[in-house]
């Protein structure tokens, strides 16, 4: 299993650069894994990230969401791999060797869990600055926005920056429509 | 001599608590109109090694405690004073004391002396309201300066005289004789006569050695009482007893001078009076009485005296014992003893190293099944190794973690037996299957709750002994701890037989609440159900027992919290029985894998009755789409287990799978499944680590090819089949 996961090689190498960046000028900088899906790029905090491997199959947990794509064995510890796209209500697509799982840690009042995302493509590393994150625009009160971190312009394209202690709170949903007005926006 | 004795106080302090366990167990076993000597014997002994270490490590107010204690004991024990109830209460009450003290001094505080106080004062008027004046009765606060005077005349006829002349060593192998003299009086009036006669010169005097010989007079105590005191030394020492007659009084009186000093010093006060007699006979019973006031006087004389030096450093060892005790047992706050705890964090990755073992047992053994190769046979030899130890590492893994409920139980009789005092109420506990194990952590934990349901039980439940007469029952109520193993799950329950529970009054004081409305018609178990609701009681009045109504819900909760449930019976008249329910959250499970379709599941063996082929002759259809097996004489409710976890089954049809009965909740079931697997022993990981509870799932494991599998909670299934059905597939259990 283990050869099939993905080296990540550009976090490490990343990260060299940004322990530079610290040591020459103090600006605070944070570090986002971004990947691929539907076109849109979107970033989390590498700090969560704990892995990449390449997409197996899950043994499915009865009656759960449907973006619960099951659990797998990550060396050990049980781990729920949820589908992002469908989390998202972004259409299905067939998973491919492209097809990565990122495995992160996040959050929870229950104390930290090990999660997998499905994602299309993972893409690259990037050092934001705080300037140069935005605010998510306020999308009004039936939206929730407490998902999105914020959204950076990185050479003119747009990043998502997901808050993934919120995103992937199982109680509560975003909305997919309102992601996309988000990403399209 | 300057051994640093805090090294030994961890060991002191846990033998003690030891003791405490064991002198407050044989005390609740004590029935003052009939008890075994043997029982009074055991406690006496405990409270004598308890007194006997805190004496030798400084902790002279412990020593002190339980020397008062002991007293009362020894007189009970040697048959002088007749048993009776108060007795027994004042002793528990010691034993609280003692375990506080005890615990405040290994903390490194100051103990709170003042319980310790009044117990004191009440044993000083148990002792001294005797009708029988053995010589300990006149311990009381001022009687150290009357005894002299003849205060206790009745004394038997003749004493004890005892000549005394210790190895030069005697102080360098531990033994003190100070302590061998306070031993010796609390047989009797002492009398203490030194001789110093080889006193050396002073410039040749060792600090370390013992120079004395000692005249003891001795009122009272047997021959074997005073054997034991000098059993340590007989053997290194002069050693006379014989016993005088008559005459006691004058001698004692004539030898007796000067007022009592009050520490273990004052055995070196002869150096000062020359060949004089001095009486060391009062020290302890002063300082029974102030413990904390000493010392002045001693000192004082000693200053103007020549050998000064020799004084206080041979007397520095007994010395310490009271100058120091305050302040020694800071020093000894040394890091908890590891001997009995073990960090869960070691124990839990230990587990999960036993769980990849098992795993990798399990690959190799599919990797050696498929494997024809002339190595075949030492593979297997390899093989059959690695399970030998893979279960031996794993079985003592579990020992380690699983204990017996007797832990938890054991605090039960106590509180029963308090709390039913405070509320006149005669009950008698019994508990069953002590020996049914169970996680240290489900353990630690379970206990709050049952110590609520008990109380509840004693409050609530048990009617007052007029009550019972009245209704015909037994003067005497039965609370019922019982715990055993069932399905996979720990099963403990507390059943009592008082009046139960009052159903007319949850419904009222729940339609008040408005918990429910008046026109919800509820089953008697969904009635029942209401008492775990927050701030709910019925008690009439509020006592500190219970009946705040802040109980039953923290009990349900905490239950919850371990992944078990707690459901409540109740036959109004009969008593009522709280059963709760813990699942094996940590542990490796026999498994039976089974497969529905693509996926496979994991029954728990133990739930497993039978597993069959369905002839259709077997199945009855009830009330429209309910299948049931008729199994003999037992009609089953057929669950498809593809439904009810919502998997695409290879077959559909009942006769093309098989049906494996399953029993939980007291109730049986038919699993519809495509297929049995192999039956082999998974580790339980947890779902809940990183995803939320399913229903009907208690948990995952890893097979041998690295999948995850799920384990099926048995009781859960039932649930969730009763709701999908919309009636209780078992009418008696699955309501509640």
């Amino acid at each position: 299993m283990s050869e099939q996961a993905l080296s990540n090689q550009s976090g490490v190498s990343s990260k060299e650069e940004m322990e530079n960046a610290l040591g020459s000028h103090d600006v605070a900088t944070d570090q986002f894994l971004t990947f691929i899906m539907a076109n849109e790029e979107y970033g989390v905090d590498i700090l969560s990230v704990q892995e990449i491997r390449g997409w197996e199959a899950a043994t499915t947990i009865p009656n759960s969401p449907d973006f619960v794509k099951g659990v797998m064995n990550l060396r050990g510890t049980i781990v729920p791999i949820i589908d992002l796209r469908l989390r998202f209500g972004l259409e299905h697509v067939e998973y491919g060797p492209m097809t990565v799982v990122i495995v992160l840690k996040v959050n929870t009042p229950t104390g930290d869990k090990i999660i997998g995302i499905v994602v299309d493509a993972v893409s690259d590393v990037y050092s934001l600055t705080n300037e140069e994150m935005r605010l998510p625009p306020d999308m009004g009160d039936q939206v929730n926005t407490a998902f999105i971190k914020g959204l950076a312009d990185v050479q003119g394209k747009m990043v998502i920056l997901l808050n993934i202690d919120e995103l992937l709170d199982l109680q509560e949903i975003p909305d997919a429509e309102v992601l996309r007005n988000i990403v399209r926006d | 001599m300057s051994i640093d004795l805090s090294q030994f106080h961890q060991v002191f302090f846990e033998e003690s608590f030891e003791g405490l366990d064991s002198m407050e167990g044989g005390l609740l076993d004590l029935n003052p109109d009939d008890f075994d000597v043997e029982t009074i014997n055991t406690i006496f002994r405990a409270a004598h090694s308890i007194k006997g270490g805190a004496g030798t490590f400084g902790f002279q107010v412990v020593a002190d405690f339980t020397h008062v204690v002991e007293t009362l004991l020894d007189e009970i024990r040697a048959g002088s004073r007749a048993l009776e109830a108060p007795h027994v209460d004042v002793l528990l009450r010691s034993v609280d004391c003692l375990r506080d003290i005890m615990q405040a001094l290994q903390d490194g505080d100051e103990p709170d002396m003042s319980t310790a106080d009044t117990l004191k004062a009440e044993f000083v008027a148990i002792l001294s309201g005797a009708s029988e004046c053995t010589p300990e009765s006149a311990v009381s606060p001022d009687s150290n300066l009357d005894e002299s005077d003849g205060a206790s005349d009745e004394t038997p006829s003749g004493h004890w005289e005892i000549y005394f002349k210790p190895d030069a060593d005697v102080l360098r192998t531990g033994n003190e004789p100070v302590r061998m003299f306070r031993e010796l009086e609390s047989l009797g009036r002492l009398t203490t006569e030194v001789v110093v006669c080889d006193v050396p010169a002073f410039s040749s005097l060792e600090p370390e050695t013992c120079y004395f010989a000692w005249n003891l007079t001795l009122e009272g105590g047997s021959r074997e009482e005073v054997d034991e005191v000098f059993e340590w030394v007989i053997d290194e020492s002069e050693l006379s007893i014989r016993w005088v007659h008559g005459g006691l009084t004058e001698s004692a009186k004539n030898t007796t001078q000067s007022p009592p000093a009050t520490t273990t010093d004052n055995n070196q006060q002869p150096v000062e009076s020359g060949s004089t007699s001095v009486d060391d006979s009062a020290p302890t019973k002063e300082m029974l009485s102030e413990p904390e006031a000493d010392l002045p006087e001693p000192e004082q004389e000693l200053e103007s005296k020549p050998v000064e030096a020799v004084v206080s450093s041979a007397a520095s060892v007994a010395g310490d014992k009271k100058t120091e005790s305050p302040k020694k047992p800071q020093k000894s706050s040394s890091p908890e003893s590891t001997s009995i705890r073990v960090g869960i964090d070691k124990i839990d990755s230990l587990i999960n190293m036993v769980g990849e073992l098992v795993i990798t047992q399990s690959m190799l053994g599919q990797l050696g099944s498929d494997f024809d190769m002339g190595k075949l046979v030492r593979l297997q030899e390899g093989l059959a190794q690695l399970e030998q130890n893979t279960r031996e590492l794993q079985e003592s893994v579990m020992r380690i973690r699983m204990l017996p409920i007797s832990f938890t139980f054991s605090r039960f009789p106590r509180l029963v037996r308090d709390l039913s005092k405070a509320m006149d109420k005669k009950i008698d506990l019994v508990l069953l299957g002590e020996n049914t194990e169970l996680d240290k952590t489900v353990m630690e934990k379970i206990g709050d709750p049952m110590v609520h349901l008990i109380r509840n039980s004693l409050d609530h439940g048990i009617e007052k002994p007029a009550d019972r007469l009245a209704a015909g029952k037994p003067e005497t109520g039965t609370i019922t701890l019982n715990a055993f193993h069932q399905g996979g799950n720990i099963v403990i329950q507390i059943i009592d037989d008082g009046k139960g529970l009052d159903r007319d009054r949850i419904l009222m004081k729940a339609i008040e609440n408005g918990l429910v409305s008046k026109d919800d018609n509820l089953t008697d178990e969904q009635i029942y159900e209401l008492i775990f609701h927050a701030g709910f009681s019925t008690a009439e009045t509020i006592s500190d027992i219970s009946g705040r109504g802040v109980g039953m819900d923290v009990v349900r909760r905490n239950i919850q919290e371990l992944n078990g449930s707690v459901e409540v019976q109740s036959m109004p008249g009969e008593g009522s029985t709280f059963t709760i329910r813990l699942p094996l959250t940590l542990a490796i499970l026999d498994g039976q894998l089974v497969r529905v379709g693509e996926e496979v599941f994991i029954l728990p063996l133990v739930s497993i009755v039978e597993s069959l082929q369905v002839d259709l002759g077997m199945i009855n259809n009830v009330g429209g789409n309910n299948e049931v097996l008729r199994l003999r004489n037992e009609y089953v409710p057929i669950v498809k287990l593809h439904e009810l976890l919502d998997v695409e089954p290879e077959n559909y049809e009942l006769e093309k799978g098989l049906l494996v009965v399953v029993e939980g909740d007291n109730s049986k079931v038919g699993l519809f499944v495509d297929d049995l697997l192999a039956q082999q022993q998974v580790v339980i990981k947890s779902l809940e680590q990183n995803y939320q509870k399913v229903d009907g799932i208690s948990g995952a494991t890893i097979l041998g090819d690295g999948k995850v599998a799920l384990i099926v909670d048995i009781s859960g299934v039932l649930r969730i089949a009763s709701k999908v059905k919309g009636k209780p597939v078992s009418a008696d259990h699955q309501a509640a």
